[in-house]
């Protein structure tokens, strides 16, 4: 796409809706590397939204700044698929080359580079954002390129159209993606067919089919559906979940890249259920390079009667969709704090009850759904609850998408039916010797070989797609390591457990992945791992210790190499700190040191 | 007429009315729950979790959990007592916390939370977060050291005085109060001193000026009664919440 596009594709949001704060915060980003004091104070004075307020939005989202990012903005993904495809050294390289240090802006403010959390490439990695736009596939001489871009200042737009060539990945089918395999572009037939059953009649077709929520939780979808009709309202929502943000997980990605029309048609047939006149894709600010694409599709939709007023020639069927950039925030996949977000808001979850369902995105009820569930449920109105439920199993009827990454033969998205076991994944994928599987993503579970025989479903493992191999001959204290990193980095600091101990749980893996810990330090992850699962305000939270608590109990071997045969051992290093000491006094010989 | 809802906190009935939480209820019955970010006075905020509870088997936070019929409430049991105590440990560490120096000592809820809880040291190892003083103000100082993110600040400013001089700003460990203000300090914002917004801080962060150990130390509030009889600083004379 035409980066100098960017700009011009975010929506302008309408003069004094609060709501549209953070879009406008996208939209100044991008057009200025920062966004400026004045328009701060632009933006207070127009919306009604106190500075300092504006300034805590701005210094919550990473894709935000208050001061000049270079002109190229590099973000390189940080997350341990990255790694195991040696980011790290690509970063060096880069650096190196280019004479700017991680986090810092070059001097002539021509480049700066950081690292960001996963941005969904895990399967055509090593990847990075120039400018939020993604580039897969780095090595060596790509990062020499890169380099010489930068230096010789190559418009974006000038750069080779091949970097930023996204693959679709998609290396095994089942019912659903095979279903929607002939599609092509906008079928008026076939919103006719998906809006002519009764409201009523859908609800009882989803109901029958089993559709739960594929974002991981698993909530019955037309329970959900039902709920958000039946609350009395002025205005109803329809949210489409498109913050896909969880290490490990592509697939939505894939989805809104091949079958964005199905999406809208799934998120129609859900506004058309439960009487809503507005929706929403919350797409995450890592996919910025889809949206140009989205808002093709929307507006051909507009164009062919399919989306905004009297759809399908339904008199009085009103329905458009907006979409709202993410901006670089974990916890808005929460629906809570997405709806926080959609609302121009810091990301920061709600209390529940009440739940979105009933008062949601302008406190009105809201249904927010996965792109996967959107689409599923178009396909079951279209096929049938029973072509659903002749896949999967009795509690987990239908298909799951599973983003696979790591150490296999062919990454990349695998439909299976669900009671699918690990061991077939395995196999299909090509992975060997393989010591572990994290599946969910950060948050999720890590399963040892003993324990293949398990399956993907609500019933088993729940999965919101994430599949991440390793093999035997990686640390998986490497993997945790990385994901404590990123559970720090990304809370979002409301509640003390989640705060505090999220960087906690960082520093004494560090200690320990560095061989400073004891036997003292092990009793201490797990006494901060309980905590933060028992009193954490929101999910993010008590999920977050998950790679100690999985590790510790399914690998306790990673933890016992790495620590001294000691109760406790200091963080640093004593005999290295002392050197000062011994320069000052003069002592050099061995009384001035500590045997270790 | 209908039947009196109860639940039962610890081994004692509280009788309870619809839309009430445990701590609304347990409040009127004048039953103690441990907590730091609550304020009857406001909406309940659920982020300081010292509150927490076991509520049929499941933690919760009883400022924001609404109290059920039969619903049985572990307030008082080692294992829920040993969690608040690490939660005060955590927000210990977090900030700059050295009660000798602290001209809330004595009054201050944080500290006398830590007392009820049998808390005996700060256990974690210490942030040691570099943060500042603001004392630019004429009647108000704001210590960001002592500041542990309850926003009753942020809250009463927005809510009762309709001013929005506090808010929070950055994410998880770096997330911070801040003052809206042209220059950010404290002076530059039309705060006065008889703000609900002043009045409402649970710790030695927002302090007014001038009066620094009128009372001395010993005979403060939390040092006469423990904060399980007295209750919240915020609720007594102002003569008592401040040295």
């Amino acid at each position: 796409m035409d980066p100098g596009k960017i700009t011009s594709s975010i929506q302008l949001p309408g003069p004094g809706d609060s709501t549209l704060l953070l879009q406008h915060l996208v939209r100044i980003q991008a057009e200025f590397n920062y966004i400026p004091d004045k328009a701060v104070a632009d933006l207070s004075s127009s919306l009604g939204i106190p500075a300092a307020e504006i300034r805590g939005v701005i210094d919550f989202y990473s894709f935000l700044h208050l001061t000049p990012r270079g002109k190229y903005d590099i973000l390189f993904s940080d997350s341990i698929t990255d790694h195991m495809l040696g980011s790290r050294e690509l970063i060096t390289d880069l650096t190196e080359k280019l004479g700017v240090t991680v986090g810092e802006v070059r001097g002539d403010g021509r480049v700066s580079v950081d690292t960001t959390s996963c941005t969904g490439m895990c399967e055509q990695g090593p990847a990075l954002l120039v400018n939020r736009l993604a580039i897969n596939h780095l090595d060596q001489q790509r990062i020499e390129q890169i380099a010489r871009l930068i230096e010789e200042d190559v418009d974006l737009a000038d750069w080779p159209k091949e970097f930023f060539q996204i693959d679709d990945s998609i290396q095994r089918q089942d019912i659903l993606l095979s279903s929607m395999a002939s599609a092509t572009g906008a079928s008026p037939d076939t919103l006719t067919t998906l809006l002519s059953p009764e409201p009523d009649n859908v609800l009882d077709i989803l109901q029958d089919a089993g559709l739960r929520g594929r974002g991981g939780a698993g909530f019955m979808t037309a329970i959900k559906w039902r709920s958000c009709r039946d609350t009395a309202a002025e205005q109803r929502y329809v949210v489409c979940n498109a913050d896909e943000g969880e290490p490990g997980t592509f697939k939505d990605r894939v989805l809104l890249q091949r079958y964005a029309h199905q999406l809208i048609e799934g998120m129609t047939l859900c506004a058309h259920t439960i009487n809503a006149s507005k929706g929403y894709i919350y797409l995450r600010g890592e996919y910025l390079y889809l949206l140009e694409h989205l808002q093709a599709v929307l507006q051909e939709r507009r164009d062919l009667g399919l989306l905004a007023n009297n759809i399908s020639g339904k008199a009085g069927f009103d329905f458009d969709i907006d979409i709202h950039l993410g901006a670089g925030a974990y916890i808005c996949g929460e629906e809570s704090a997405l709806i926080e977000s959609l609302e121009g808001k810091r990301g920061i979850p709600r209390k529940r009850p009440p739940f979105p369902v009933t008062h949601g995105y302008k406190n009105q009820p809201t249904v927010v759904n996965n792109v996967e569930t959107f689409i599923a449920a178009s396909q079951i109105i279209l096929h049938g609850a029973e072509w659903f439920k002749g896949a999967g199993t009795e509690q987990s009827s239908g298909t799951k998408l599973l983003s696979i990454s790591g150490d296999c033969e062919r990454p990349g998205i695998y439909e299976y039916a669900f009671g699918t076991s690990i061991r077939q994944v395995l196999g299909d994928c090509g992975a060997h010797d393989t010591l572990a599987v994290q599946i969910a993503g950060a948050a999720g579970v890590t399963i040892p070989s003993e324990q293949f025989d398990r399956s993907i479903a609500f019933e088993d493992i729940s999965t919101g797609g994430s599949f991440i191999i390793f093999n035997s001959d990686r640390n998986l204290l490497d993997m945790v390591q990385n994901f404590t990193h990123f559970f720090a980095h990304e809370s979002c600091g409301f509640c003390t457990p989640c705060r505090v101990g999220s960087s906690l749980l960082k520093d004494l893996i560090d200690k320990l992945h560095a061989g400073h810990a004891g036997h003292y330090d092990i009793n201490e992850l797990n006494r901060i791992t309980i905590i933060m699962r028992d009193t954490s305000f929101c999910g993010l939270g008590a999920t977050a210790p998950n790679p100690v608590i999985q590790t510790l109990t399914n690998f306790p071997e990673i933890y016992e190499r790495q620590v001294q045969h000691t109760d406790y051992e200091p963080a640093f290093d004593l005999d290295a700190a002392l050197e000062e000491a011994r320069q000052v006094t003069h002592c050099f010989g061995p009384e001035a040191h500590i045997k270790s | 007429m209908p039947e009196q809802q109860t639940f039962k906190l610890d081994s004692k009935t509280i009788p309870f009315r619809d839309g009430d939480t445990i701590m609304d209820a347990a409040l009127r019955a004048g039953e103690y729950i441990p907590h730091l970010c609550h304020n009857p006075e406001f909406t309940p905020h659920g982020s300081c979790r010292v509150c927490v509870v076991s509520a049929n088997g499941r933690h919760v936070s009883a400022c924001t959990q609404q109290a059920m019929n039969d619903m049985e409430v572990d307030n008082r049991s080692d294992a829920i007592m040993d969690k608040r105590r690490n939660l005060l440990q955590m927000l210990f560490v977090e900030g700059n916390h050295v009660c000798p120096g602290c001209e809330k000592s004595g009054a201050c809820q944080l500290q006398a939370v830590a007392y009820y809880t049998n808390m005996l040291s700060p256990h974690y190892t210490h942030f040691f977060p570099k943060r500042s003083v603001d004392a630019s103000h004429a009647d108000i100082a704001i210590d960001f050291n002592r500041c542990i993110l309850c926003e009753l600040c942020v809250r009463a400013s927005r809510d009762v005085d309709r001013k929005n001089i506090f808010s929070i700003s950055g994410r998880g460990i770096k997330a911070r109060l801040v003052i809206n203000s042209d220059t950010g300090k404290l002076g530059d914002s039309d705060l006065t001193a008889t703000d609900k917004a002043v009045h409402v801080c649970p710790v030695g962060a927002i302090l007014p000026k001038h009066r620094g150990y009128d009372k001395p130390i010993g005979e403060r509030l939390y040092d006469r009664q423990p904060v399980s009889q007295v209750g919240d600083v915020a609720a007594h004379d102002e003569d008592d919440n401040h040295g």
